[in-house]
């Protein structure tokens, strides 16, 4: 794992150097980081107590911004589709992402060649990917065409009952690749005695799957599910392009909510509560996902949280 | 599930199976994709979508690049190739302050910095768009840059900060010994043996700019400064019903990246997952 880092190696083998260098090294970095990343993050916070309509100068607001977002009929159907949202592609991508991963990390040429396939969706843009499934989701010149089906001619995206689900389904589509590449990886790295071991005591492929790979993945699971539960709690530029948060406000999760409000609704106060709630979530997600994980290997990877 | 290093057993069918399942969804997408954008707009409405156009053709691709993508290309390899060379230096030169001085402060600024990795970017956009429209640079090239640099730095320094550790100390010493001074060390021991972490880096953070879609949708209106994944958007509206001529689009977007990953396979999928796994 090269994200664990391990801050007493740096300073230990840094000690006592006899002129080290200047800070102002770090300075540039650290200068845009500050102005462009940090910044931004206290400022969030501030803007979330004012009224701003993004373009003239924001006014102070106090609580009142708070009040008002939080008991939003839109805001609280918003976070129950974030909670549907974030769940149902959790359920979707991790399954299927550990068994392609497992499946990927195989020796045999075959896989190696299809693996090559599999990456595909990592190298296209968010928009070329909506644009992409929308096209191919037309009820009329789409897939329904193409296989002649019934069951293709659904309006999938313009359904607000379905539209969720393919949402999730395409975002999985382009977020399982990714995590594929982390488990084959954790895969591969399981020494090879341990399933020579499991095969002499009669262990079949399930029973190896389910004794020695799940336990010898639980960092790597730990790892990914932090990353897939947080992504999607925050990702919003696939659902943008593929329904916009429509039919209605049928996939209109919180970051996108976020967005309309701000950007479309000109509200920027109420666009930052939603990014506090937001950035609090995440924060407090991922720590709870490090803690339940209970390892000393997690926590230093989450280093600085 | 056959594992790495286990004695052949009988093939595993169902594995197979799976993978191949996902494969189709994986590639018919693809597919579909290409073979539209070959299609002439009256077929697109007539023919069988996944089956080869009876008559190919490139006329999209020529509307396409008669419509300024030329211009959108131009912008997104500028903003990409500047923000990665500025991610590079500013971290390069960071990580070896960090590593090498033992200082208090340089252990407060990694911990900043790492602060950083837990920042979700689409959270910041309300005040890095107030940001941005104060400094004046609302609608330009840079308003793309210089965001995207500051969400990378975290990352990259904390992939070039494991790297820099590993060079031994005695070379540093030795260096400094020989009156070497700080912009030598990083210029021919720092930068020569941290290249695989700065390439890692440099992929990663290049496809993440090619690729960014929400900082240029809040920080740019102009069709001048418009980057190619905003252009897709624009396209759609443009284009409308020629789906053809959107899908060349996307495809001729896409294009680069492609001819990069058959050529730099390897580097792409290590710079990927840059971080996270081994």
């Amino acid at each position: 794992m090269t994200l664990s880092i391990r801050s007493g190696a740096v300073s230990r083998r840094a000690a006592r150097p006899r002129t080290g260098p200047p800070f102002w090294l770090a300075a540039p970095a650290l200068a845009i980081f500050a102005l462009f990343a940090l910044l931004p993050l206290g400022g969030v916070v501030v803007l979330s107590f004012t009224e701003w309509d993004g373009l003239g100068t924001p006014s102070w607001a106090g609580t009142d911004v708070w009040f008002d977002t939080v008991s939003d009929p839109a805001t609280r159907q918003a976070m129950w589709l974030t909670l549907v949202f974030v769940v149902l592609s959790y359920l979707f991508q991790a399954p299927v992402a550990l068994l392609l991963g497992v499946f990927m990390a195989g020796r045999q040429r075959y896989r190696a060649v299809w693996s090559v396939l599999y990456f595909l969706p990592l190298l296209f843009s968010s928009a070329a990917i909506g644009i992409t499934f929308r096209s191919l989701l037309d009820p009329n010149f789409g897939l329904s065409r193409a296989l002649d089906s019934t069951a293709f001619r659904t309006n999938w995206l313009g359904d607000p009952d379905l539209a969720l689900y393919v949402v999730v389904f395409v975002v999985g589509w382009c977020f399982v690749p990714f995590h594929a590449l982390l488990y084959q990886a954790g895969v591969r790295q399981i020494p090879a005695t341990l399933y020579e071991a499991a095969v002499l005591d009669g262990a079949g492929r399930v029973k190896q799957f389910r004794y020695v790979t799940l336990p010898q993945l639980r960092y790597t699971i730990v790892t990914s599910s932090t990353l897939m539960l947080v992504g999607s709690l925050t990702y919003f530029d696939l659902v943008f392009i593929l329904t916009g948060g429509g039919p209605g406000d049928a996939t209109r999760i919180l970051p996108l909510h976020m967005y309309l409000t701000g950007f479309r609704g000109y509200e920027m106060g109420p666009a930052s509560v939603i990014a506090v709630i937001l950035v609090g979530v995440g924060l407090a997600l991922s720590l709870a996902l490090s803690r339940l994980s209970g390892a000393g290997r997690m926590q230093s990877q989450q280093a600085g949280l | 599930m056959a594992a790495p290093g286990v004695i052949r057993e009988r093939p595993n069918v169902i594995g197979a199976l799976g993978g191949l399942l996902w494969l189709l969804v994986t590639i018919v997408p693809v597919y579909y994709l290409v073979l539209t954008s070959l299609r002439r707009q009256q077929a697109y409405y007539a023919e069988n979508p996944l089956l080869p156009p009876a008559a190919p053709t490139l006329g999209a691709y020529r509307l396409v690049l008669e419509n300024d993508f030329l211009r959108y290309l131009t912008n997104s390899v500028i903003v990409t190739v500047v923000a990665v060379a500025l991610v590079l230096a500013t971290s390069l030169m960071a990580s070896y302050y960090l590593v090498r001085s033992g200082s208090r402060l340089s252990r407060g600024v990694l911990s900043v910095v790492l602060l950083g990795l837990a920042i979700p970017v689409q959270a910041t956009i309300v005040p890095v768009y107030y940001l941005i429209v104060r400094l004046g640079l609302y609608d330009s090239l840079f308003a793309l840059i210089l965001p995207a640099v500051a969400f990378a730095i975290p990352i990259s320094v904390l992939i070039i900060v494991n790297f820099v550790r590993d060079i031994p100390a005695e070379l540093f010493e030795s260096m400094h010994a020989d009156g070497a001074g700080h912009w030598r060390i990083l210029h021919s021991l720092v930068l020569p043996l941290s290249r695989p972490a700065l390439v890692t880096v440099g992929v990663y953070e290049a496809l993440q700019v090619w690729n960014g879609f929400l900082f240029p949708l809040i920080l740019t209106q102009s069709s001048s400064v418009r980057v190619l994944p905003l252009s897709l958007w624009t396209y759609q509206g443009q284009f409308a019903v020629n789906v053809p001529a959107v899908l060349a689009a996307v495809t001729l977007s896409a294009l680069p990246v492609l001819a990069a990953y058959i050529v730099g396979r390897r580097q792409i999928v290590s710079g990927l997952t840059a971080g996270f796994g081994k």
